[in-house]
């Protein structure tokens, strides 16, 4: 599974930052970044979901 | 919403008035009932006003800058007047700023605001909370709103700023008179000129004092940034003092007073949070979606037809944030507060471009306010429900909440 941050929908929130410190960064501006090329681990699955789920620009996006 | 001299709303539909104290008091069902009937409702007030209550419109609206302009952002009888600063820069630039001029001041103050900036006042914000607590220890009755709530985020702006705390209570005068009084810096009459005078002398001290003595605050940051080469000019650097001051007290406060008034009335909410703290960034979410303090608004920029409605230009438009956030179509459950609600895809601090700048700092104030009070108090109630009041206007929180401490 990966997640990607559509850098043009993102409005710095940071939902997903909160939610999965594991999977996403944050840039100097407070712009989401994903980490790891967007790899997400086994096991931080249920993260990576909750944090497409709780974005109010949708600007998450995952692929299996 | 004592002093509302507007005539009582008898339908909201076509009269609505965001100022009248039904409204005011619970504006919900009056949310509700719209959004079942008419999705966005016009009233004649302030000169002609627009309503949409759906999460659908009030996104669409928030998107949509060619058409709306954020050039004046609380509603009120003046519109936008020849002692502004041109649009697209505003009063108080980024919030009343447009594209293309937005970015560029919006950026220059994201960094201030970024998450690991904020975090660096956590422990600041901790030690407030807990010398709140102590002052309250002892009594039976105290009042969360006024000995609590408020001073967080006004201590917490104050420090930021690099203004003196003492002057807490002229910061809290000036924020009642432009979002309660419905004044704006651009009025004519003497009082709110004088007003105007009063806040513009009060930044120039506080600039004079960090030119001649700078130091690691927000004040040195805005005199010493750059746009475009160039520094600030003072009007933006005054404009974005108001701004900070306007926008990060009022709406922090409320967001405190509604999250401890929710748990002052809901005992198994409270008693969940004391017992399983790992809810706790969820419970935040949640009070923040069910409770938004802020409805923003807008003017129509040109004459545009948003689903039927002719909007004109000039026109205002509201944009209800809390209202989308209990829109039924959007979210399961809308009208209930659901502490462990995992999706929360909620608008409290806006959507688009105009996304709230302080809203990381917030977010940790809420949470910390939150809960160091709960775990100071993990049972509390309300003293008398009935003696709650909340303030009127755009920024929606309880301005006195009085409850019972544990013996």
């Amino acid at each position: 599974m990966r997640v990607h941050v559509d850098a043009e929908k993102c409005q710095g929130h940071n939902r997903c930052y909160s939610l999965a410190p594991e999977l996403f960064d944050v840039d100097d501006l407070g712009n989401a970044v994903e980490l790891n090329d967007g790899n997400v681990p086994e096991g931080l699955e249920h993260k990576a979901r909750l944090a497409v789920a709780n974005c109010p620009e949708y600007a998450i996006t995952i692929s299996e | 919403m004592a002093d509302n001299r507007h005539p009582p709303v008898t339908d909201f539909a076509t009269d609505f008035d965001h100022t009248d104290p039904t409204w005011v008091n619970n504006p919900f069902p009056i949310w509700d009932e719209l959004r079942a009937t008419c999705p966005i409702a016009h009233s004649d007030r302030y000169g002609g006003t627009w309503l949409p209550v759906t999460h659908e419109h009030v996104s669409a609206i928030a998107y949509d800058t060619e058409n709306f302009t954020s050039r004046a952002v609380i509603v009120s009888e003046v519109r936008p007047g020849p002692m502004d600063l041109p649009a697209p820069i505003g009063v108080a630039p980024p919030i009343t700023s447009d594209p293309p001029f937005h970015a560029m001041a919006r950026r220059l103050l994201l960094p201030a605001f970024a998450p690991r900036k904020v975090d660096a006042l956590e422990p600041f914000t901790r030690q407030l909370c807990n010398d709140l607590l102590d002052a309250l220890e002892g009594k039976d009755i105290v009042d969360a709103a006024v000995e609590y709530a408020q001073h967080i985020p006004l201590r917490v702006i104050a420090k930021m700023l690099g203004f003196p705390t003492e002057d807490a209570d002229y910061f809290r005068h000036v924020i009642h008179l432009i979002l309660e009084e419905g004044i704006t810096v651009t009025e004519d009459d003497d009082e709110r000129l004088v007003e105007g005078q009063a806040l513009d002398a009060y930044f120039d001290n506080q600039i004079a004092d960090h030119v001649a003595n700078p130091r690691d605050d927000l004040t040195t940051f805005l005199l010493e940034a750059e746009l475009d080469g160039n520094k600030l000019m003072h009007e933006h650097v005054r404009g974005t003092m108001l701004l900070i001051l306007v926008a990060g007290i009022d709406t922090t406060w409320s967001a405190i007073g509604s999250a401890l008034w929710h748990l002052a009335h809901n005992p198994d909410d409270l008693k969940r949070l004391a017992t399983e703290p790992d809810l706790m960034p969820f419970a935040i979410e949640e009070m923040l979606r069910a409770y938004a303090p802020v409805t923003m608004a807008r003017m129509v920029a040109q004459d545009v037809e948003i689903a039927g409605c002719p909007m004109k230009e000039g026109d205002w438009v509201l944009l209800p944030f809390p209202a989308a956030n209990r829109d039924p179509e959007f979210f399961d459950r809308a009208d209930e507060v659901i502490i462990d609600r995992e999706e929360n895809r909620h608008a409290a601090f806006g959507l688009g471009i105009h996304r709230c700048l302080g809203s990381n700092l917030a977010r940790m104030e809420l949470r910390v306010a939150v809960e160091e009070w709960v775990k100071r108090f993990p049972n509390f109630e309300l003293a008398d429900p009935s003696a709650v009041t909340w303030a009127a206007g755009q920024v929606r929180g309880p301005r006195s909440i009085p409850v019972r401490l544990p013996g």
